[in-house]
């Protein structure tokens, strides 16, 4: 039995591999489906709900992709990666496309041969107290107990603060987010510090949230974002432009709602170009002349999808700061479809 | 004179000529109150620890009893479950949701695979506990075990579907095998035709397996719908995983075991190697070198299914570990048993069948059971490449929304069920011990 599965597929992998060196784009009309990897499971992020369907702000860049691509939402596999398997796995080619609240760095960008297509989510590293620790301020935790998970940049960031504010603290180390919970709500530590996003929605799943308070201070840089292979530029200018069409589409008052009826045409010269109603610019990226269309009014734009799945109105309840539009103070800036 | 003496002596001596009636013995002695006294008061610092013992007992018990029975069941988040136990029992109880369990029940037992065909895999549960008992249970009649060859066949299309032609084909190959065997031995003698017994069905499988089955296909197709591996997760995947490698790891680990007692320096030095080399190293690396390395040795776009090759990975491991048992039994065997089945004139393969594997695999009944339940809580280990066993899928739904900050039911109820499993392979392994005991002791 071992072996005949064992070389039964390796005769399939055999027939399989003749089609390895078609480029992402056309491999992945062929297949029909974008391998789309995810985290295997991070609140507001990504995760299955009871159905088993996918969803969450880093989901929805898979669908918008797919939309792109496909024409269809709905056409994604996605391959859940931990944070050991996520660099192979896209490396590898199993997966077209990582969207796994992957921070943009140096190292990963340049040493491991990715393309980080840009930026879907400015997170950075936040601490969360008791209020009755009677802690206003990140700089009056000289001497605190810490609760950090291991092997993460969260755990250099927090050694590089406490020292540079010439401060001292202990460290509790624990491995997921999940352990964390308890280790803080058991009191094994004063503070429990990652990313802002994963403290707010930590923070939400308390049975008393108001007895603990984020504090202010960030005091890491964490732009978190969807990123490609090396070496397919084309499938990296697809990534890139679907998702600065859905910034773009919020700043220009584009919603699921309404791009039906812009999509027939409008006085926006810049709307009737990403719509595809005037230009080429869908045919330049080797896709149909509604891909943005199609991702609009499956997933919504930037806003929307931010408001579905993390914005104030959900459990997690994260404002827009930093990833608010730029017209709105915030970082988030399309260039232009032109 | 003397004996009118003794006469009246024993005429005024008492003797009871009636039984005396069964008394009752002393409180103390009897029932509950000895048993209490022997075992838990016989000395006053026995008595302190006994009541200090169940001191903590009940105040364990009196915490943890009212969170589990007094539980949640119908809820559908984490919040509501709440507000659901403070209108119940008032603020500040701590009780279990385990609403959690009922809203995402398919999930752990069946990850993401389409609920309209959940019947095929409690289906090939059932044929698998079918095909199994001829094995277990050497009462059933032998006839079963027909069952038994054609099952991995069957469950492997009734969880992955697709074209009943492509398990066919590959079963053919087996039965090519036993055909060269049958044929090759008068002509070429034994070894000839063992050598060509594996060869053949290889070059078979290789080559002509995948068209074969490609051709009848295209002529008479049936099939079910194909379910792709990234769909099964849960305790399927824990069962799958788990499974196929008990299953295929024996037969591996008892060829391995006359391996490396074998006298031919090859086979010998190939097996110590491969047993070494794979016991040497943790399982968690064999895993990431089955999800991460090999995708960089085999063409790219090429997909070799993950659970796959976590599956050959599994069995590989526990293969290893079967030897080193097996040759326990081996060693164990006195030598007078090697050297009767020489005198009875049997070839080795017919002595180590009929003689030594028996008595061998009896010895090592132990060690191989409690190398499977090894293995098929070792599947819990699948998480870190990703896939989504019941611990994978832990996380996953405590990163929904609705149960974010769920934590002790998913595990007490993870827990509960492998222990239900590897318990029952553990009584399991006992029954046969005593069934099989001829006794040398």
């Amino acid at each position: 039995m071992k072996k005949s599965v064992f070389l039964g597929t390796l005769a399939v992998a055999g027939l399989a591999a003749g089609f390895a060196s078609a480029q992402t784009l056309a491999e992945v009309q062929e297949r029909g489906a974008l391998n789309c990897g995810v985290t295997t499971g991070l609140t507001g992020f990504a995760a299955p709900d009871a159905n088993g369907e996918w969803a969450g702000f880093d989901v929805a860049i898979c669908r918008a992709v797919a939309a792109a691509v496909l024409g269809d939402p709905m056409a994604v596999e996605f391959v859940p990666t931990t944070g050991q398997t996520r660099f192979t796995a896209l490396a590898s080619g199993e997966i077209d496309v990582l969207a796994r609240n992957t921070t943009w760095t140096f190292s990963r960008d340049v040493d491991l041969s990715f393309e980080f297509v840009g930026v879907n989510y400015y997170d950075g590293q936040g601490f969360m107290v008791p209020r009755d620790l009677g802690v206003s301020s990140a700089m009056e935790l000289d001497g605190a107990t810490v609760c950090i998970q291991t092997g993460t940049t969260t755990e250099l960031n927090l050694a590089d603060f406490f020292a540079s504010n010439n401060m001292s603290y202990e460290p509790v180390p624990i491995e997921t987010n999940a352990e964390a919970q308890q280790q803080y709500l058991a009191g094994a530590c004063d503070v429990y510090t990652t990313d802002a996003s994963g403290l707010a929605a930590t923070r939400a799943t308390f049975e008393d949230p108001s007895a603990h308070v984020v504090l202010p201070e960030i005091i890491s840089k964490e732009p978190l974002g969807p990123l490609v292979r090396h070496g397919d530029n084309e499938w990296g200018d697809i990534v890139r432009w679907t998702l600065n069409g859905l910034i773009s589409a919020e700043e220009l008052g584009i919603t699921s709602a309404n791009v039906m009826e812009l999509a027939a045409g409008t006085e926006n010269p810049e709307i009737n170009r990403m719509l595809g109603t005037e230009g080429e610019l869908g045919a330049m990226l080797g896709l149909e002349s509604d891909w943005l269309v199609n991702v609009i009014s499956s997933v919504g734009n930037y806003g929307e999808i931010f408001e579905g799945n993390i914005g104030e109105n959900t459990p997690i309840g994260l404002a827009r700061g930093l990833n608010a539009q730029w017209t709105d103070g915030g970082l988030l800036y399309s260039p232009p479809f032109r | 004179m003397s004996d009118t003496h003794a006469e009246s002596a024993l005429a005024t001596a008492f003797v009871r000529k009636d039984m005396l009636p069964e008394r009752e013995p002393p409180v103390a002695e009897k029932g509950a109150v000895k048993w209490l006294r022997e075992n838990l008061f016989s000395s006053v610092l026995n008595s302190i620890l006994t009541v200090l013992s169940v001191f903590v007992i009940y105040w364990v018990l009196s915490h943890v009893l009212g969170w589990i029975f007094y539980g949640i069941w119908d809820a559908d988040s984490l919040t509501q479950c709440r507000e659901i136990r403070d209108e119940r029992y008032g603020e500040g109880m701590e009780v279990a949701c385990w609403a959690v369990l009922t809203d995402r029940w398919d999930q752990l037992t069946f990850g993401f695979y389409p609920s309209e065909l959940y019947w095929r895999p409690v289906l090939a549960l059932i044929l698998f506990l079918g095909a199994i008992a001829p094995v277990l249970y050497a009462e059933l009649p032998r006839k079963l075990l027909a069952f038994t060859a054609a099952s991995p066949f069957i469950l492997y299309w009734l969880l992955w579907g697709g074209s009943i032609w492509g398990p066919i084909a590959v079963a053919a190959g087996f039965i090519i095998a036993w055909l060269v065997f049958k044929t090759a031995v008068p002509i070429i003698g034994q070894l000839g035709a063992i050598i060509a017994t594996v060869v053949v069905p290889i070059l078979y499988w290789m080559f002509l397996a995948g068209p074969l089955a490609g051709v009848i296909d295209g002529i008479l197709p049936i099939g079910i719908e194909y379910v792709p591996s990234d769909d099964f997760g849960g305790f399927m995947l824990a069962f799958v995983i788990g499974i196929a490698g008990i299953i295929l790891s024996l037969p591996l680990g008892v060829v391995l075991a006359l391996g490396r007692q074998s006298d031919l320096f090859i086979i010998n030095k190939f097996s110590v190697i491969f047993i070494e080399v794979i016991r040497g190293v943790p399982l968690i690396v064999w895993l990431f070198t089955a999800s991460l390395l090999l995708n960089y040795f085999l063409p790219p776009g090429t997909n070799f299914d993950l659970m796959l090759r976590v599956i050959i990975m599994v069995t590989l491991f526990s293969s290893a570990y079967i030897a080193e048992v097996v040759r326990g039994g081996l060693a164990a065997l006195p030598r007078g048993q090697y050297e009767g089945a020489d005198s009875l004139g049997l070839d080795y393969w017919q002595s180590m069948r009929l003689i030594i594997l028996p008595q061998a695999l009896k010895i090592s009944i132990p060690g191989i059971v409690s190398t499977f339940i090894g293995l098929f809580k070792d599947t819990t280990l699948v998480v870190f490449i990703g896939l989504l066993d019941p611990i994978g899928f832990s996380n996953a739904i405590r990163a929904s929304t609705d149960w974010n900050g769920v934590y002790w039911e998913l595990f007490i109820f993870i827990g509960l069920c492998f222990f239900i499993s590897c318990y029952s392979m553990s009584r399991y392994s006992q029954y046969l011990e005593r069934k099989l005991r001829t006794d040398h002791r």
